[in-house]
């Protein structure tokens, strides 16, 4: 196949670019290009937007031996991800921006764009699995690694996308990547992990939405009630500060009654209220989740596993599908899930798909 | 550790960007590469040191005669870009020192970075008033508001710099005019000749011009070594102290094999100047003939007559050129999207703009730039991709 491998500048994406031409394919390397300014977008060594991650990536793309090319996707990314996520972010609901980006961008933009040109796939340095099933359907499958599985970012793939896509790195453990990369004389080998929002330069999500949304209306302070009482705890300067199950930097200068800490419950954006409590007011096992896209054929109802967060646990689930519409019932209750991430759906370690969680709530509660 | 790659144009390169780099002359590829065994600074005093000053001399003279300068006119610099920001910075400096008043820079809006990023440190740091003039359709200088811009205050221009020849669209600019406005005000003017030594006729002494950038690499020279031309009686503050060297206006080691190595390129290319031009003139003129022929809606930016022989910027409407640079260089054809990249995003080309093109229409172009070692073969080439790749990147444009 002609493949388009997306190099970020890291370690993962140039293994991945790597074992692509091992595989036999014809090997064109991009960089995306998703700042108009990139001093502006994480600097040193851990973004994936910055000027010496583009180099790295041209030199990964060098000792490999591809061709290598910059595509500027900075003004879709910025429509369909950053503007996303400060709406999202407006609107009380805490989004993963990096779910959006391989939904909108990398498997889209960047997929048409390569199809368009003649090439077959992209090639990421995602870890997850590819497997073509008996009938032909292409199925996700989490990666050999768990603890370094991203198939939770990629459960908004379509069929479509997902023929369209190549993961070289599922099979394999990260610290064998590491290994990988440094006998192939990849210099990224030694680079670290990139963690952070990669259009916020400094980790500092609040600070870089109080400076996006500004004053923003409805969403420029507010109250910080307590959840059984009603009592106004405290002020905040924007709800954007908050997601839901957050604990640190609520500032509350009375002590709860009980003595233990107190987590975010709910944010009301509109007016602007910030609802904590205690640790066991989180504890949910109903969601209601929309947006649903399907790796394959929708599922209709039934029993399976549910991944709320990246990296988080699994829950079993009952899951029944009603056209966009998801609900979701936990058999065993999670804590902290907030407005806006996204609920993955397995089937053992098979993706079947992802929808948008929009509200939560506690049936063991209310029983 | 890894096997250099080829870096010279192949057998199987079409390589279709000479005003990016053009290969080395083989003269000016033998006599650096003999220079290079030899030893001697050419600043010694001993006999090493009085053989390589005489290379040096005698280089200086030879590009002295082919510009039609005095040797003593001739600084060497470490390339185009040193050699734009020495005069632009030395020019204002010392202008800037002797009369505080002169303040202002007038510069065309299409010069190249090396110049305008100079102007624009210039006015950040050294509270220089740069004045970016307009062009027109075409690339062409807007005299009229030159000739405005300097009458609206004579005594606060301190220089004047517009560059020979466009190094993106070709189009050659009416430097004689730009130093007759100038010069009834005593106004230096500067131009940045880069593109055009070698490729159209240069003379600096009956240009009137009082600095000129040339750089070896461009006209089959080695990388890394160029000069100012500066009349004798301009004083120039310099940017680089040291052991004063070049005039004590440029302090460096001289680099004596690429300096004769320049000045072997810069005497072959000024002799074989009207040959070449004309050559490059019918292949150019093939090259935006059949191209336009297989893609009908394709067009030429820049202006068609005052327009360097080897330069054909092509406009390919609903086409991303970086698509198209790609899908050709896949093929074997090297050409440019002729903007600069910063940080390797493609910023639409401020030369355009300036042309009145919109930042679509800046996007959808590639220049293809012919030299001493394109063949007629290399055109059909051209002309048999062009079509398929054109037709290809607009297809994924409309996906």
């Amino acid at each position: 196949m002609k493949v388009v491998a997306a190099m970020s500048g890291g370690v993962d994406s140039a293994v991945a670019a790597a074992r692509a031409v091992d595989a036999g394919h014809d090997v064109t390397g991009i960089h995306l290009a998703l700042s108009r300014n990139p001093a502006s977008y994480r600097s040193g060594a851990r973004g994936c937007c910055t000027l010496e991650d583009a180099n790295d990536a041209r030199r990964a793309a060098d000792v490999i031996g591809i061709p290598f090319y910059v595509w500027d996707l900075s003004e879709r990314f910025h429509e369909d991800v950053v503007e996303d996520f400060m709406d999202e972010y407006a609107a009380g609901r805490t989004p993963n921006p990096c779910l959006r980006c391989n939904e909108k961008i990398k498997f889209a933009a960047v997929l048409d764009r390569a199809l368009g040109l003649g090439f077959d796939a992209v090639a990421t340095g995602h870890y997850a699995q590819l497997r073509t099933a008996d009938d032909g359907l292409v199925e996700l499958h989490r990666a050999v690694d768990h603890g370094k599985d991203q198939s939770y970012v990629l459960g908004v793939l379509t069929q479509d996308q997902l023929r369209g896509s190549v993961f070289p790195l599922g099979d394999t453990a990260k610290a064998e990547i590491r290994v990988e990369a440094a006998a192939r004389g990849l210099l990224v080998a030694e680079k670290p992990d990139s963690h952070d929002i990669c259009f916020v330069s400094d980790g500092d999500n609040a600070g870089w939405l109080r400076e996006k949304l500004g004053e923003r209306a409805p969403n420029h302070g507010g109250a910080i009630v307590d959840g059984e009482s009603g009592e106004e705890l405290g002020r905040h300067e924007g709800t954007y500060g908050f997601t839901i199950g957050q604990r640190r930097g609520l500032r509350l200068g009375t002590p709860a009654a009980d003595g233990k800490p107190r987590f975010v419950l709910d944010i009301e954006p509109v007016s602007g209220t910030v609802t904590v409590g205690p640790r066991e007011a989180l504890t949910i096992d109903r969601i209601d989740a929309d947006r649903s896209r399907w790796c394959g054929p929708a599922p209709t109802s039934y029993t399976g596993g549910v991944q709320l967060r990246a990296h988080g646990a699994e829950h079993a689930a009952r899951v029944s599908v009603a056209g966009d519409a998801v609900s979701i019932e936990l058999l065993d209750p999670a804590q902290g899930i907030a407005p806006g991430q996204a609920a993955v759906m397995y089937d053992g370690t098979r993706v079947l798909g992802s929808a948008t969680i929009v509200a939560t709530s506690r049936i063991g509660a209310d029983a | 550790m890894h096997d250099a790659p080829e870096t010279l144009p192949t057998e199987q390169t079409v390589y279709l960007d000479h005003a990016a780099t053009t290969p080395m002359l083989p003269a000016a590829l033998e006599v650096m590469t003999t220079h290079l065994r030899d030893v001697g600074n050419p600043s010694s005093l001993h006999a090493s040191g009085r053989a390589a000053r005489r290379i040096v001399e005698e280089s200086r003279e030879t590009i002295a005669q082919a510009l039609n300068c005095r040797p003593g006119e001739v600084v060497f610099t470490s390339g185009g870009t040193e050699a734009d920001n020495l005069a632009l910075k030395g020019l204002y400096w010392a202008r800037h020192d002797a009369d505080p008043a002169r303040v202002r820079i007038l510069a065309s809006a299409v010069e190249h970075h090396a110049v305008l990023d100079a102007l624009h440190w210039l006015a950040a740091e050294e509270h220089a008033v740069v004045e970016l003039l307009p062009v027109d359709v075409h690339g062409r200088l807007d005299l009229d508001a030159l000739r405005a811009s300097v009458a609206r205050d004579p005594a606060t221009v301190a220089l004047v710099s517009v560059m020979w020849a466009n190094n993106e669209v070709g189009t050659v600019q009416p430097i004689e005019d730009v130093v007759a406005v100038a010069t009834e005000h005593g106004i230096p003017v500067h131009t940045d000749a880069v593109q055009a030594v070698g490729a159209i006729p240069v003379d600096f002494a009956a240009s009137g011009v009082d600095a000129l950038t040339l750089t070896g690499h461009k006209l089959g020279g080695p990388y890394g070594v160029g000069a100012l031309i500066v009349r004798r009686e301009l004083s120039l503050t310099p940017l680089l102290h040291g052991g004063g060297q070049e005039r004590d206006i440029r302090s460096g080691t001289l680099d004596m094999p690429a300096i004769a190595g320049f000045a072997a390129a810069v005497e072959h290319a000024v002799k074989v100047q009207p040959e070449y031009a004309e050559r490059m003139t019918a292949l150019r003129d093939d090259l935006v003939r059949r191209v336009i022929g297989v893609v009908p809606d394709a067009h030429l930016h820049g202006d068609a007559v005052e327009r360097l022989p080897g330069n054909a910027h092509l406009g390919f409407p609903d086409c991303e050129g970086d698509s198209l640079l790609m899908l050709l260089d896949a093929r074997g054809i090297e050409c440019s999207t002729g903007s600069a990249c910063s940080a390797g995003v493609p910023q639409p080309s401020h030369v355009l703009l300036a042309m009145g093109c919109d930042e679509e229409g800046a996007r959808h172009s590639l220049r293809f730039t012919l030299g001493r070692t394109t063949t007629g073969a290399d055109i059909d080439e051209l002309v048999e991709a062009i079509g398929p790749c054109v037709e290809r990147a607009r297809g994924a444009r409309e996906r």
